[in-house]
């Protein structure tokens, strides 16, 4: 199994967003989450990042079979977990190269390979970005720095495209995007998409699963997992949208 | 662990310059009179007219104030119980190869990475080498030779080349200047003297390596660089000095003179000794730093990268005299546990349509403070000069400060004045966007440091830009809270 969620209880400050959450994925298996805004959707994400403002009070979480809660969060990338971020951060003065090849090495180092050269490093970024579409010039921009929103989540599937996670989760990673940038993004993850490689796509809207097509759709309610489902789900819940699922949880709830 | 705190124990690490070679010293007891002086003087085998000139700043020393406007506090300095002369003892006046280098002299410099054996040579970069009070080696004197071009101690240029010692010693700046130059030129021991003949290129990057060894000894090195017209030269400074637990002072002079058409570009990598965490220790730098742009179309640069000292105190300056002359400033200063420092720029323009630049970046961290100050002065005679300033802070964690003391004096009204000014923190997620790709904390701190540098670093020879790179990450290990 490559991602193993039970019961996970988690925080902010006090106030608990995540309410025994249930989760499992297998290898090559792509699943989506989908509810309400204040679900806790992006906490979820935050959360398997090791963002450490989360506190998780109860339950587990393991990738791999490793503890995630016990792992750095760079220490969770280096296993192979990517979060393509909802707001890329900009980091003024790194190239786009710099920092592929920053967090390209970091990753090698982590799991005792050498650093690749700097010619193989080039063709490997530069073969990528051709693929999502970002010109080598905007690769010696500064990270994200007066990129558009559609060009940020670009470098995202680019940084995921070179590095090539083992499990991704894409948060609201259609949020804000032209179709044209819906497409490269949807391009990109389905590319990517093998028997090994499992994908958790979070997202608000129906829109985004005409492109990537999940396995399992999952309607997160107030913390937890109210109705599991395949891709059929997403399309109901496009129709009769999420009070349906909040009144069924509602019902069901003790 | 929070970011913060991982920050917090990155900064743990120690000084890695700290270590002391035993070598067997001439050192001087504390204390300063005119008997000390004098005696540094005859070692040095110095002409009259020298030691005249360094009573006159010892007497009028004795009359100034030492400063206290500067942003910090200090323990006092007991001038009294500083050796101001301290030299690895050796058989002959002066060692004439590497071979004749004492050994273990050549290890240190072996230790702190100094390309001293030419076979070894990093890029083809002449050094010479200061150990406490002496110059011990100077490297491709042969090579620089055929172009003209003399590099060689100060103590030897006084021998060799008096009449361009006695022409420019203390043009720029004068003995009685400031408090710490006048005790420099009161009791300056050695340093480099550059000369680059008209029209020469310098053909290769000229490096001094400044250490501290002995204890409770004062560095007072004096450098003096003449361009002459229309050449060009590259150079860079570097300093260490052992871990000890009483404060050092190091007080030095560097002069700069760029005749027409001439440029000079002047980069420092400064680690002398911080002090532990807690600030015991470390040195205390006072340094004055100025170039004259003489000549018409004359152009120097002061980079410089300070990650050392308990106190650094310097202003690296220009005064543009010559018509079109260029002066600028490019700078990263980090403090991190209880370091001091108090450093900017000042440009001085006197010609018409000169132009001076100003790049600060100072980075605070653990209990650090620091203060940019700086001065831009229009002078009556400076028609449609143009002065642009930037000054960035950079906080990591919320125990340091950053302070900005800009100083504008406009005399012509043609004159143009832009000083631009930023404030940032690294925020906990930019931090964990890069740690989210594979970095580990102290990784992504250093590399999110580094974009913030990167207008400072390009202005580095690139060599020297990588190791600027690596001793920034070693520097904000353990000091950031």
């Amino acid at each position: 199994m490559i991602l193993n969620i039970e019961n996970l209880h988690a925080s902010v400050q006090g106030e608990p967003i995540l309410k025994g959450l249930n989760l499992k994925i297998q290898p090559g298996e792509v699943h989506c989450i989908m509810g309400p805004n204040g679900s806790g959707k992006s906490t979820l994400a935050q959360v398997l990042a090791g963002r450490d403002a989360y506190e998780i009070t109860q339950g587990s979480m393991t990738f791999k079979s490793k503890d995630l809660a016990e792992m750095e969060p760079h220490e969770r990338a280096c296993e192979g977990f990517f979060l393509a971020f909802q707001y890329p951060h900009e980091i003024p003065g790194v190239s786009g190269l710099q920092f592929l090849r920053a967090a390209v090495n970091a990753v090698r180092a982590f799991r005792g390979q050498e650093e690749l050269d700097a010619m193989d490093l080039m063709s490997l970024f530069k073969e990528k970005a051709r693929e999502v579409n970002i010109s080598f010039d905007d690769l010696k921009r500064a990270v994200n720095e007066g990129f558009s929103g559609g060009e940020k989540k670009r470098n995202e599937m680019l940084q995921m495209a070179v590095l090539e996670p083992q499990l991704i989760v894409l948060d609201e990673v259609d949020s804000g995007l032209d179709i044209d940038a819906l497409k490269v993004v949807s391009d990109a993850v389905n590319r990517m998409r093998t028997p090994e490689r499992s994908f958790l796509v979070i997202t608000h809207y129906q829109r985004l699963l005409n492109y990537i097509v999940p396995d399992f759709v999952h309607v997160l309610v107030d913390g937890r997992i109210a109705k599991s489902g395949g891709k059929d789900l997403a399309l109901e819940l496009e129709d009769r949208g999420y009070a349906w699922v909040e009144e069924h949880a509602g019902a069901g709830a003790e | 662990m929070s970011p913060s705190q991982e920050i917090e124990r990155l900064a743990k690490r120690e000084y890695d310059y700290g270590f002391v070679t035993d070598i067997e010293s001439e050192t001087l007891p504390p204390g300063l009179d005119e008997s000390v002086i004098a005696h540094i003087s005859a070692v040095k085998k110095e002409p009259q007219w020298l030691l005249d000139w360094r009573l006159k700043a010892f007497r009028h020393w004795q009359t100034m104030e030492e400063p206290h406007w500067p942003h910090f506090e200090y323990n006092p300095i007991d001038y009294q119980a500083v050796s101001y002369y301290s030299a690895p003892k050796q058989n002959s006046d002066g060692p004439k190869s590497l071979d004749e280098v004492d050994p273990k002299l050549l290890e240190t410099y072996e230790k702190l990475g100094i390309p001293i054996h030419e076979r070894e040579r990093l890029a083809g970069v002449a050094v010479d080498a200061v150990f406490d009070s002496v110059s011990v080696a100077t490297t491709f004197k042969g090579k620089l030779a055929e172009k003209g071009v003399i590099f060689c101690p100060i103590s030897e240029a006084v021998q060799e080349h008096p009449e361009l010692v006695r022409q420019y010693l203390g043009s720029v700046v004068p003995q009685s200047d400031n408090y710490f130059s006048a005790l420099n030129s009161a009791v300056f021991t050695d340093g480099s003297f550059v000369y680059i003949p008209k029209g020469v290129r310098c053909p290769m990057e000229l490096s001094t390596y400044f250490r501290i060894n002995a204890a409770a000894t004062g560095q007072f090195e004096r450098t003096l660089i003449i361009a002459d017209e229309g050449s060009y030269v590259s150079y860079l400074e570097g300093c260490t000095a052992p871990m000890r637990d009483e404060n050092q002072l190091h007080a030095a002079v560097v002069e700069l003179v760029a005749h027409k058409d001439a440029s000079i570009k002047y980069s420092t990598v400064q680690n002398w000794y911080p002090g532990d965490e807690n600030g015991k220790g470390g040195i205390y730098n006072f340094v004055t730093k100025r170039g004259k742009c003489a000549g018409d179309r004359s152009h120097i640069s002061w980079t410089q990268v300070e990650t050392g000292s308990a106190i650094t105190w310097k202003y690296p300056s220009c005064i543009l005299q010559g018509d079109e002359s260029v002066g600028e400033f490019y700078s990263v200063a980090l403090t991190n546990h209880c370091q001091r420092a108090d450093t900017g720029s000042k440009m001085i323009h006197l010609g018409k349509n000169t132009k001076s630049t100003i790049v600060s970046k100072g980075i605070s961290a653990g209990r650090g403070q620091q203060s940019y100050r700086g001065l831009v002065k229009m002078m009556k005679g400076a028609k449609d000069a143009r002065n642009y300033t930037q000054c960035d802070s950079l906080l990591i964690g919320d125990r340091c400060g950053a302070h900005t003391f800009p100083y504008i004096d406009v005399r012509n009204s043609t004159a143009q004045v832009e000083h631009e000014a930023s404030t940032s923190k690294i925020a906990e997620d930019q931090l964990f966007y890069v740690q989210q790709r594979g970095l580990d904390a102290e990784n992504a701190v250093s590399l999110i440091v580094n974009g913030f540098c990167k207008e400072v670093f390009k202005e580095l020879p690139m060599e020297f830009a990588v190791e600027a790179t690596k001793l920034l990450a070693v520097s904000l290990e353990g000091s950031v809270g």
